[in-house]
Order: structure tokens, then sequence, then C-alpha cells
């Protein structure tokens, strides 16, 4: 199946689970926030939400930052 | 003296915060470095961001592995957030992604000066605290919006000196006075200081914490910035409890005039 992962087109097994796709990206889930089709997951339902194909997931983690800083073009 | 002053903690929605110096987290050379100067600040909140990971680089690093979430109070910030729904959208993200309900609020309003949009400030602010957040905003150094903030249940406010990353230090002290004056939580000055005098000064009127990130990280020895800016915030806070004398326009001698010759 295809889905959609920050903006990136994937080619996915099916089934696929949020844990098994943050597994395969080596990315930690407590250190993440999952939104799919604008729906932010709980943590707890990582391993039992399967994506479905066409999905847009953001895979979102905490990067330095003060205030904002300007938009880049 | 100690590093801090003891026993004058920070006390914000009933957490205790023991340095009255909060640091960012951006503009960083890397997370060493990063890791070093909030050491050396002695700062016990930290400020993110929230942003997309990067799923092409393996390898990549998360912040988190330097600034361990259990030393310190992780405050995410909605920094980049121009409308009322980025702002609540990103929100909703960095408690998912963390593990409190700490945000610190901001809707920006324009790109050139990045002041906030006060009234997309206060609506996303409503939102949240319905929904539970415990909103720290940043806003603009007006007494009217920061008393509407705290109104509608914000714990703390966090008006700015000057414009975000602009160096040019406390650009109205009358009216972050009258802020501090006005409002009965917490007053956090955010953003604008250039160096240790404006910590300091922003102490010495009365704020009750500064928050920084570019006058350290900026530095060309930010280590040693984060160290000056941790003296400069303590001594302002000492010095604004100690109480300064008047100012007068003639001299008042210090030495007595009895026993002279």
């Amino acid at each position: 199946m295809q889905i959609i992962v920050n903006g990136e087109s994937q080619e996915r097994d099916y089934p696929l689970t949020v844990t098994s796709l943050l597994e395969s990206l080596d990315l930690r889930s407590e250190q993440v926030a999952v939104e799919v089709n604008l729906k932010i997951l709980d943590r707890s339902d990582f391993e039992i939400w399967n994506l479905e194909e066409g999905d847009k997931i953001e895979i979102l983690s905490f990067i330095g930052g003060g205030s904002q800083q300007p938009r880049h073009r | 003296m100690s590093d801090h002053p003891s026993h004058d903690p920070l006390i914000i929605a009933g957490r205790e915060f023991r340095s009255r110096l909060w640091v960012g987290t951006g503009k960083y050379k890397n997370f060493e470095e990063t890791r070093q100067a909030i050491e050396a600040s002695g700062a016990d909140v930290v400020t993110v961001a929230v942003r997309r990971v990067n799923i092409t680089d393996k390898n990549s690093e998360n912040l988190l592995d330097y600034i361990d979430p259990k030393k310190y109070t992780i405050l995410p910030n909605t920094a980049g957030c121009y409308t009322v729904e980025d702002a609540v959208r990103y929100s909703r993200l960095a408690r998912a992604a963390g593990v409190s309900d700490l945000v610190k609020l901001e809707v920006i309003g324009d790109e050139r000066t990045l002041f906030p949009d006060t009234a997309g400030l206060i609506e996303a602010a409503k939102i949240l605290i319905a929904e539970g957040f415990i909103v720290l905003p940043y806003t603009n150094d007006d007494p009217i919006v920061a008393k509407k903030l705290m109104d509608i249940g914000c714990p703390a406010v966090m008006p700015l000196a000057a414009p975000i990353g602009s160096g040019l230090g406390i650009r109205n002290p009358y009216n972050l006075k009258i802020i501090m004056e006005t409002v009965k939580v917490p007053v956090i000055v955010d953003a604008g200081v250039g160096t240790a005098s404006d910590a300091a000064l922003a102490m010495e009127y009365g704020a009750d914490a500064v928050l920084m990130n570019t006058a350290i990280a900026g530095a060309k020895d930010p280590i040693m910035m984060a160290t000056a800016m941790r003296y400069a915030v303590d001594a302002g806070r000492l010095a604004y409890k100690a109480g300064r004398i008047p100012r007068k326009l003639y001299a008042t001698a210090s030495s007595p005039i009895e026993g002279m010759l």
C-alpha cells in the first residue's frame, strides 16, 4: 500500500501498525508525536493502530528552538 | 552567596522552578554545545520547538538525548505559527510528543518584527486552556493584553523586551513595570535581551524570570555568556529584593562630617 510519511510517499506492506512504522524508521515512540490524517494519536494506540492505503502520517519531535525564527523561503 | 539565591523559587501553576533564567535551545552549533550552554546557564526550564523528524537520515540524533527531560522541564513552543489553528495544532502535537501540558504559546503576527498577534494569542489561549493546557503566552509589552491573558487563566505572562533575536534590550521598561504591577501572575520577560545587563535590568524592574535564546546561542562564546546570564539574573533578582536607593539629583555624603578637623 501507498502511505505518505512526512510528505514523502512510501510503499509499505499491509498490515502496518504505527509502532512497526516507527521501528522501521529507528524512531523511539516516547520521543515523537504521530498524526494520521490530521488526527493526533495517543501513544498507547501506536501498537494497535493499523495504517491504511493513502494515509497521511506526520511524525514530529522536539528540536532546538527558542522563539520564533524567520521562515525559510 | 550560593549560585542561586536560596529559597526563592519561581512558582507557576503549582510547579516550582529553581532558576529564574529560562533558555531556548535553538541556533546552537550542535547538541553538545546546547547541552553545555544550558548547563552553564543553570536553567531548569528549556524551550523547544516541534518539527517533523528527519525520516531519511536514520542517524540523526534527538535533542532529548542531550537534554534529559527528567532533569529539565521541557517547554515546547509554537514558534512559526501565524494562525490560531496552527498554534492549537502544534500545542496538541507538543503535548502528544512530550509528557506535560505546558506550552509556550506563540501566535506570530508579522514576519519582519515577529511581534505577537495578540488577538490570535488570546483566542488560541482560550481554546488550549479549555483543553487543560498550561498556557504561557509570548505577548507584547501591552499591559491590557497581559491582564486579559491572566484573566482567561494563563498562570504567567511572557511579554517581550524587544523583537525576537534583536538584542535591543528592554525597549519599554515603563510598560513592563505596569504589567508587573497589573498582573497577579509571574511575569517572564521573553525575547530581545542582548547582554547580561539587559537581563539584570529586567530582574531589577521586578520580572519574575527572563527567557532568552539568541543572546546566549549567538554570542561568540555561548557557554561563557550562559554563565554571565546566570549571574545577571541572580544579581538582578537580589538587587530587586534588596531594594535600590532612590535616585537624587545631588550628592549625599556617605562619610560623616563629625570628627573632621
